[in-house]
């Protein structure tokens, strides 16, 4: 069990280290640089070459992939060149927000879309389940953006209930105590909303696929045949089809976290996806670099603790056989 | 063929796709006039759906803010969107193809990296990559193609690593080895053949998934560029007037969802055929 997470978390390093490296030859690789959107089109040569020379831009690219990698090791993310802040502090006020977003949709949608599953599952074929399905499938389909529109035309727009973008109202800094959690609550409601639905749907899909799979084995007949309570006969299948579903939720936190980019940019959240977006805008190298590793860190610690899930919900995985 | 028509879901995703079709293939008929006129923008923007604007002209899902008729962009857009994704799809077909192929069929350091690199890739966050991609090189059509196509080509990597592990332990592959057919014939003739199915099956889920992909690349101008019509920039542009003109942003959001539900209850149908929930033979 340790030895397999051991391998597992050297796994996790090499794809952050990959990331990085990826992330660090696209950024070179492609036309443009830093200085020339700071300066903007009216520079001159002399101009650009005294700029790349101050951000370091003009050693050679091994050099520099060096020193940033140094850098970061040390904890010292570098200042964004687009404006002027440290990245550690721009990271540090945008990934709390990002990972609450995350977090809390993955847990909504997880237990919302294995209820949905189980409740289909166990009423296999009746019209509700086929209501459901079309419910979810449709869910599933929707782009999350989209979605995200919608939800922010009707809810501010026509029932004037709920704040449309941000994390906090332009009050926030004036409210103090509960009042100041229902202005955060408020302004999480929609975007948290959008990642949800879109989750749930899928969710509830591979719930109902998979509890199907397991009806089919021959324990469950044998449950049934020795006269097992219904009740009892789904949850030995929900205990069983728990494990591709934790599964599925560690391969789908890149999804997720994808998901919040497009959300973020629809709510004007502050969390990394939409520092991410401006930083590539402006080829603000530093920020780009940070945001990319941070993301990739989310979710690989988020894999892991799925993988460790799973091998606490299933024996067999825990056992060194396998 | 006739199993398969047989199954509801089966009938709704092959019209609702043959519909779109029609519609991006038949896009100067069914929507007269051109997607990206704007002849009086004063004078035709925002006009509701179902109705004419003061030129007499009718429009079915109403006006945009340039006075540029919806049910043309759309119709206009399908081709777009269709195309570009459905293109994606096909490389990232081919690629994991390749890839899955190539790690399937030998054996050793060779198999283990290429196995390597797509469980990497599996790893990365899409739509960081998709921002790199799409953001650092100026934005088209044919970039987006490419960008999809090689940031989608790891599952089906890793199913046809799958099948053709599967099947060249099968007698008929064996049966062609003995008979000194060389590797590339026996992959290409008997191997991949029988590998088709899923493959199909996972490019009708990826066709799905590549259009909402693609209008989101659109959506944040990373995409096809206005004036042309995709349904992402469709999206985009509507976000700015969604209180007074909401039609503008929910007809295209609507067309892929339409869309992208097809495709999925589809895959689902094609899926059951080879091998039905609840049998032996599933997963």
């Amino acid at each position: 069990m340790l030895a397999r997470l051991g391998r597992r978390a050297i796994a996790a390093v090499v794809v952050v280290v990959g990331v990085v490296t990826l992330t660090f030859a696209l950024l070179h690789l492609a036309p443009g640089d830093p200085v020339e959107h700071l300066l903007g089109p009216a520079a001159t040569p002399a101009q650009l070459a005294a700029g790349r020379h101050a951000l370091g831009l003009d050693r050679s690219a091994a050099a520099q992939f060096l020193s940033w990698l140094s850098g970061a090791a040390r904890g010292d993310w570098g200042v964004s060149t687009s404006t002027g802040r440290p990245v550690r502090r721009l990271l540090a006020e945008a990934w709390p927000a990002t990972a609450l977003l995350i977090g809390l949709s993955l847990l909504l949608s997880y237990a919302c879309g294995v209820a949905l599953g189980a409740a289909q599952a166990a009423r296999r074929g009746s019209s509700t389940d086929t209501a459901l399905s079309i419910a979810t499938v449709t869910l599933a389909a929707i782009p999350g953006y989209w979605l995200g529109l919608m939800l922010v035309t009707l809810s501010a727009y026509v029932f004037h209930v709920l704040p449309s973008f941000g994390a906090a109202g332009l009050d926030a800094d004036l409210l103090s105590g509960w009042a100041r959690l229902l202005d955060s609550a408020r302004h999480l409601a929609l975007p948290l909303a959008t990642l949800t639905l879109i989750g749930v749907g899928s969710v509830a899909r591979f719930t109902r696929g998979a509890m199907l799979d397991i009806e089919a084995r021959p324990f469950v007949t044998a449950a049934r045949a020795k006269g097992a309570a219904p009740w009892r006969v789904l949850r030995h299948v929900l205990r069983n089809a728990l494990t591709p579903v934790i599964i599925l939720l560690g391969l789908s936190l890149p999804a997720l976290f994808s998901g919040a980019v497009f959300v973020e940019a629809v709510f004007a959240w502050p969390g990394v996806g939409r520092v991410l977006v401006e930083a590539v805008r402006a080829r603000d190298y530093p920020v780009v670099m940070a945001a990319t590793t941070v993301s990739a860190m989310l979710v690989v610690a988020g894999n892991l603790l799925a993988d460790a899930l799973a091998a606490w919900t299933d024996p067999r995985i825990r056992s060194p056989g396998a | 063929m006739n199993r398969l028509w047989r199954d509801r879901r089966a009938r709704y995703g092959a019209v609702v796709l043959a519909a779109m079709a029609f519609l991006a293939l038949a896009a100067p008929l069914v929507a007269p006039g051109d997607p990206t006129a704007q002849p009086d923008v004063a004078g035709t923007r925002f006009v509701p759906p179902l109705t004419s604007d003061r030129h007499g002209v009718f429009h079915p899902l109403g006006t945009d803010r340039f006075g540029r008729d919806v049910w043309a962009r759309l119709a206009y857009g399908a081709r777009v969107s269709l195309t570009v994704s459905g293109l994606a799809v096909l490389v990232s077909v081919a690629v994991g193809a390749a890839i899955g192929a190539a790690s399937g069929y030998t054996a050793g350091a060779l198999s283990t990296a290429l196995l390597g690199v797509t469980d990497f890739a599996l790893a990365l966050p899409r739509a960081v990559l998709l921002l790199l991609l799409a953001s650092l090189w100026p934005p088209s059509a044919a970039l987006v193609v490419v960008v999809l196509g090689v940031t989608g080509w790891m599952p089906i990597a890793r199913l046809v690593h799958g099948e053709v592990r599967t099947l060249s332990t099968r007698p008929f592959v064996e049966g062609a080895v003995a008979l000194g057919a060389r590797p590339t014939r026996v992959l290409w003739r008997h191997i991949l053949p029988n590998a088709l199915t899923p493959i199909v099956i996972a490019a009708a889920f990826g066709v799905g998934n590549a259009i909402t992909l693609e209008a989101g690349l659109s959506f944040l101008g990373l995409g096809v560029q206005p004036p042309a019509a995709s349904w992402g920039n469709m999206i985009a542009s509507g976000r700015d007037t969604l209180v007074n003109a909401p039609w503008v942003a929910t007809a295209p959001g609507i067309a892929i969802a339409l869309v992208v539900v097809a495709c999925t209850l589809l895959g689902d149908a094609l899926q059951d055929l080879i091998a039905p929930k609840g049998t032996a033979l599933h997963r």
